[in-house]
């Protein structure tokens, strides 16, 4: 077994860490969500590890809940976008043609804009709630996944080893599931780890703006929404939803990263 | 007198990166001496990974990328480069010493005019006046045979081909007067019959010039050409240095006697027997292009003998491997294999032709799937042709395994763990499992190097002894033609200019084609370039 | 025509194509999806008079292709319509804020652009020694946080550790240019270093992979001074790549101004748009969102024109 590297430990065991408290966080959070149990911007004590929050909530158990929403969303919605993008990118790759040019040329038009912009647009008429924001996020970030998974596809494609199958007269499904799959793998787990940390962003900014998760559930973008004027007396704790949303996306890009270049280490030979 | 260029056992070590290991120091080179008197030519020789590159460029004190001089002394005009500073190497570089890089393409900055880049080094090391420079230049451009010498200056890297920008290197090399200019494989990107003008264009010029030259290649025969002493390399490590007579009439080491008898294969042509594939008629173009890359081809293959298919790049012969597997179906003619007419696509042969016809590759790399074992290459057309499994299907990877001369102990690795040779064995199997009455070899020895090249050829006619297989052997290269064929067809632009058998095709008088191709292939012999090219009829293709 | 030219006609002509194509997208984003607009507006408690009213006002009797080629023609010639919340001229709105849109945005590139391409100059000179690591380590960090949060770390360090600015950014008609300035230092520098860290790392590919060019190996082997090797062989080779990353990464600027802006409470085009999202005034949606595709679109186009003129193959054909 390889040695893992530092970075990619940290990476690890913040990741499992942040996992493991969105899972749980019932058992975890000492209080309720919702519960006014303090006073307000109260400094952090025992009995409020990270003190209270705008109202007088407990700002540790509300990160962990916010985690919960926030990773629950983020995991959602990149598993859409993932399942959606990859099944089509290799769709277009193997079968070519007016698939391949159709699916292109929309991928095109919807990058064509930025994807908050797509959203914000798209948003100011459907209805906020929680299947809105996971299908809308899933389906425009689900674009790059088609692209990533149909450049890949198409590199394997090309190799001599599949034409060898295809020569022998193997079958689609041999030939995408033995031959390109096995290939295609790693990149697109490293990529998972990367939409993953975009859609935790995406969706922090959305109800940071307002438009997404709404009240009374709360996200970590939520929370630094409610809070912001916390900062402005001075008030570090009104940081912590921002610092989670930092230290999550940085962690996770740990872990990819160390995917990445063990993929690109295991191809050996020429690497052509 | 010192001579002009002198090593005395040069070290040179580099650090290596694996993939999730700790870096580690490798030597690349390791107690080699040589020296260069003025107006001489040393050539280096080796296979891939002998260090006669990195040899090559230590005599401008230069490491490519982490590599270092740890050892020895490198001492040109008197002194000794590894104790000189930055700035009194610059003054060198350029001046004294000069390079040719294998690929002129993209040895050439694309941004600017070739003439700007041929006198730059004379200016900035203040050698001559800009006109004079220019002067000379346009001197060297027509010495080295280059079209419009007064006015191909004037165009941009991009704007030329490959051969005329070989020579538009070696003329900037050679515009500044330097002592000693280093080729480093200055033919090798080009085809057989572009090298031997280029080849010839530098000689003539190192021996106008009286400039000494250190050679580097990995092709004997192209140096023992050019070269007054060779310096034989492997893994790092001298081998052989001696005359140029001495290397190539009376080797001493068994590794340089080895590559002086390199396809030395004796191969008689077998008697004529029935077809197993022919071809009749075959004319194919690509899709969305108005362009035959086939034109009426028309050749047989006899059962169990070799037909080699010559030609350059361009010249279709892949293609015709293309359109023989069915991945190119042919716009007219038809392809009888077996007795029985090929169906044109790919996709509606049955499941026997498919069989009885497997492909090898060129880069063996790229032939087998990273993430499948030796046993799962080989065992997958025996489950998939005969329905082997199992304890049955492993037994017979074995067998194939022992065929090939690999044995016990391969069974489980994946392709990264075996050398370039063994890969191409791999794939060999691989055609092999299938039982096939033709294999189709696509430059498979190409990318090897010579020696390695051998043992594959020598396993090929091994094979065909025991099992009566067909080979259709596509390739470049004529020495491999000559060792392995029975039948030959030369192609050029997507023609047969001409087909039989091997000593039919390779006996005079020649059509004006096969003649250049065939006087291209360099000779392990003294003087025969100077022989060819007196007696050339036809000006080469690619110029 | 020269083949350069052709090829900019060509690309042009294909952007703009593309902004039709998005203009399309955009309308039809906010027209064709399931559910009536107006109830979605309204909301559920709607009477049916307020229904059918604001239909009539949207037009939503007419097909939706005519109301389509309305809305465009309208767009075209300047006039973007009314906005359905206050009646007011969406046009003139947008009008008042582009301005302050663009004074911060033209701030924040006119500092990271140079700023980047100057870091990725450094780092790439030092490849891989203690500068390169300190660039690139520094820069990795703020890649991945998003703007707001990179936002209020800004704010929290220089407005209470450090108490040099205030926390709001309010700009009005009639400040001076030095004042104006000094309201928008917080955003701006949020802004940069949401920019910088992407477009210094490209610039840094980019250079990089110029000098790994062996074009550039045989510049060295000429003994040539470095100065020359970078000015005269690496940097007419790199300026085309670099203008594109800087240009690709300004259209990345359009997403963070509006979540800048909503921090900092900078009346601007973006918190505009936010707003009226949040209200579902449909047509300031539709206009805002079609100026910031148009100029996301126009920058790409820009980056791509660029490097085609910077082409010398393209600039020589054979």
């Amino acid at each position: 077994m390889r040695r893992i590297p530092l970075s990619a430990l940290i990476g690890l065991v913040l990741t499992g860490l942040f996992l493991f408290a969105a899972i749980f966080a019932d058992f975890i959070a000492p209080y309720p969500l919702d519960a006014v149990l303090g006073k307000v911007w109260e400094p952090p004590s025992a009995q409020f590890w990270l003190g209270t929050d705008t109202i007088g909530r407990d700002i540790f158990s509300r990160l962990i809940y916010g985690g919960q929403i926030t990773i629950f969303v983020a995991l959602a919605s990149s598993l859409l976008s993932f399942g959606l993008g990859s099944f089509l990118g290799f769709l277009a790759a193997v079968r070519g043609g007016w698939v391949d040019q159709g699916l292109s040329r929309l991928v095109d038009l919807v990058m064509a804009i930025p994807t908050l912009i797509v959203a914000l647009v798209v948003l100011s008429v459907l209805p906020i709630n929680l299947t809105v924001l996971i299908l809308i996020m899933g389906l425009l970030d689900s674009t790059r996944v088609f692209r990533l998974a149909r450049a890949v596809a198409m590199d394997i494609a090309v190799m001599d080893y599949v034409e060898a199958a295809r020569l022998r007269g193997e079958g689609q499904v041999w030939v995408i599931f033995r031959e390109i799959l096995p290939n295609a793998l790693s990149p697109l787990v490293a990529e998972f780890g990367l939409r993953f940390i975009f859609a935790v962003l995406f969706i922090s900014t959305l109800s940071f703006l307002g438009l997404g998760i709404q009240p009374p559930l709360a996200d970590w973008g939520g929370m630094v929404k409610e809070n912001k004027d916390g900062l402005v007396y001075g008030k570090a704790a009104a940081l912590m939803p921002a610092l989670a949303i930092a230290l999550l996306a940085i962690s996770v890009n740990l872990v990819a990263d160390w995917v990445l270049s063990r993929t690109s280490s295991l191809k050996g030979g020429r690497g052509a | 007198m010192p001579e002009l260029l002198e090593i005395k056992n040069l070290r040179i070590e580099a650090t290596s990166y694996p993939p999730g290991e700790p870096p580690r120091d490798v030597v690349l080179v390791d107690d080699v001496s040589v020296s260069v008197a003025k107006g001489r030519v040393l050539g280096l020789i080796g296979e891939s990974g002998a260090g006669k590159s990195t040899i090559g460029l230590s005599a401008m004190a230069y490491g490519r990328g982490g590599v270092r001089l740890t050892g020895g002394e490198v001492w040109l005009n008197g002194r000794d480069l590894r104790a000189l500073g930055a700035g009194d190497l610059r003054a060198l570089r350029g001046r004294e010493v000069t390079y040719v890089a294998q690929s002129a393409a993209a040895a050439f900055n694309p941004a600017q005019r070739l003439i700007e880049q041929v006198i730059e080094t004379s200016l900035t090391h203040g050698l001559m006046g800009r006109t004079e420079a220019e002067a000379r230049a346009v001197d060297l451009f027509r010495k080295l045979g280059l079209p419009n010498p007064e006015t191909f200056g004037n165009r941009y890297p991009h704007q030329v081909s490959g051969g005329q920008l070989q020579r538009a290197m070696t003329a900037m090399a050679l515009c500044p007067k330097p002592d000693l200019v280093i080729f480093d494989e200055p033919t090798t990107a080009l085809d057989v019959t572009t090298q031997i003008d280029v080849l010839a264009a530098i000689k003539e010029a190192i021996r106008d010039t009286g400039v000494a030259a250190l050679y580097i290649t990995h092709d004997l025969a192209v140096v023992a050409q050019v070269a007054d002493d060779i310096l034989v390399l492997r893994h790092g490590k001298k081998v052989e240095y001696g005359t140029t007579a001495e290397i190539i009439t009376a080797p001493k080491e068994a590794y340089t006697q080895a590559l002086v008898s390199v396809r030395g294969i004796d191969h008689v042509e077998k008697a004529p027997a029935p077809s197993v594939l022919s071809i009749q008629g075959v004319t194919a173009r690509y899709r969305g292009t108005h362009f035959d890359v086939l034109k009426n081809v028309t050749l047989d293959l006899p059962a169990g003998q070799t037909l080699a298919v010559v030609g350059e790049s361009g010249s279709g012969k892949s293609t015709l491997a293309r359109a023989i597997t069915g991945l190119l179906p042919p716009a007219r003619g038809r392809i009888v294999f077996g007795g029985r007419e090929l169906s044109p696509a790919l996709e509606s042969r049955t499941k026997d032709d498919l069989r009885e016809l497997q492909m090898i590759y060129q880069m063996a790399d790229v032939a087998m799937n990273p993430r499948q074992t030796v046993g799962t290459i080989i065992g997958r057309p025996l489950e998939f042709y005969f329905g082997l499994k199992g304890e049955a299907k492993r037994k017979r990877v074995q067998e194939l395994l022992d065929q090939i001369e690999m044995g016990k102990g391969y069974i489980d690795r994946y392709p990264a763990e075996l050398s370039g040779g063994q890969k191409q064995r791999v794939c060999i199997a691989r055609a092999l499992a299938a039982k096939p009455k033709l294999i189709i070899c696509d430059e498979v020895t190409s990318a090897l190097d010579p020696l390695v090249a051998d043992g594959i050829l020598k396993l090929l006619l091994n094979l065909q002894a025991q099992e009566h297989v067909a080979y259709l052997f596509i390739t470049h290269d004529l020495a491999t033609v000559k060792a392995i064929a029975d039948r030959i067809a030369v192609m050029y632009r997507g023609e047969v200019v001409r087909y039989g058998t091997k000593t039919d095709v390779l006996t005079p008088p020649f059509d004006d084609y096969t003649d250049l191709l065939l006087s291209s292939v360099p000779e392990m012999e003294l003087g025969w370039l100077e022989n060819v090219l007196a007696h050339r009829k036809m000006e080469s293709a690619g110029n | 025509m020269h083949p350069i030219l052709r090829l900019v006609v060509q690309r042009i002509a294909l952007g703009l194509l593309l902004l039709l194509a998005v203009s399309v997208l955009i309308y039809a984003g906010t027209e064709a999806l399931p559910g009536d607009v107006a109830q979605a507006i309204l909301g559920q408690s709607a009477t049916p008079e307020a229904l059918a009213n604001l239909r009539e006002a949207l037009g939503l009797n007419q097909p939706g292709y005519v109301r389509y080629f309305n809305w465009l023609g309208g767009v075209l010639t300047g006039d973007f319509g009314k906005a359905l919340t206050n009646g007011q001229d969406i046009g003139q709105a947008i009008a008042q804020r582009l301005g302050n849109t663009l004074f911060l945005a033209g701030c924040a590139a006119a500092i990271s652009v140079p700023l980047a391409v100057g870091l990725g100059l450094v780092a790439a000179r030092y490849n891989g020694r203690w500068p390169d690591k300190v660039i690139s380590g520094i820069t990795l960090s703020t890649i991945s946080l998003p703007e707001f949060v990179a936002a209020y770390f800004v704010i929290y360090l220089l407005t209470q550790v450090f108490p040099i600015f205030q926390p709001v950014a309010m700009v009005f008609p009639g400040m001076g240019f030095w004042e104006k300035l000094q309201a928008v230092a917080l955003p701006v520098l949020v802004l940069v270093l949401v920019v910088l860290a992407h477009m210094m790392r490209m610039t840094r590919a980019a250079i990089l992979n110029v000098m790994q060019s062996a074009y550039i190996e045989t510049a060295e082997l000429k003994g040539l001074s470095p100065m020359r090797v970078i000015w005269r062989h690496a940097l007419p080779n790199a300026v085309a790549p670099i203008i594109s990353v800087v240009v690709i990464n300004l259209a990345y600027l359009v997403v963070g101004v509006v979540v800048v802006e909503v921090v900092f409470g900078y009346n601007a085009l973006g918190q505009y748009l936010v707003d009226h999202v949040a209200k579902r005034d449909l047509p300031v949606v539709q206009a805002v969102g079609l100026i910031f595709a148009a100029v996301y679109i126009g920058l790409n186009i820009l980056a791509d024109v660029l490097s085609i003129i910077a082409n010398p193959r393209l600039r020589h054909p054979k």
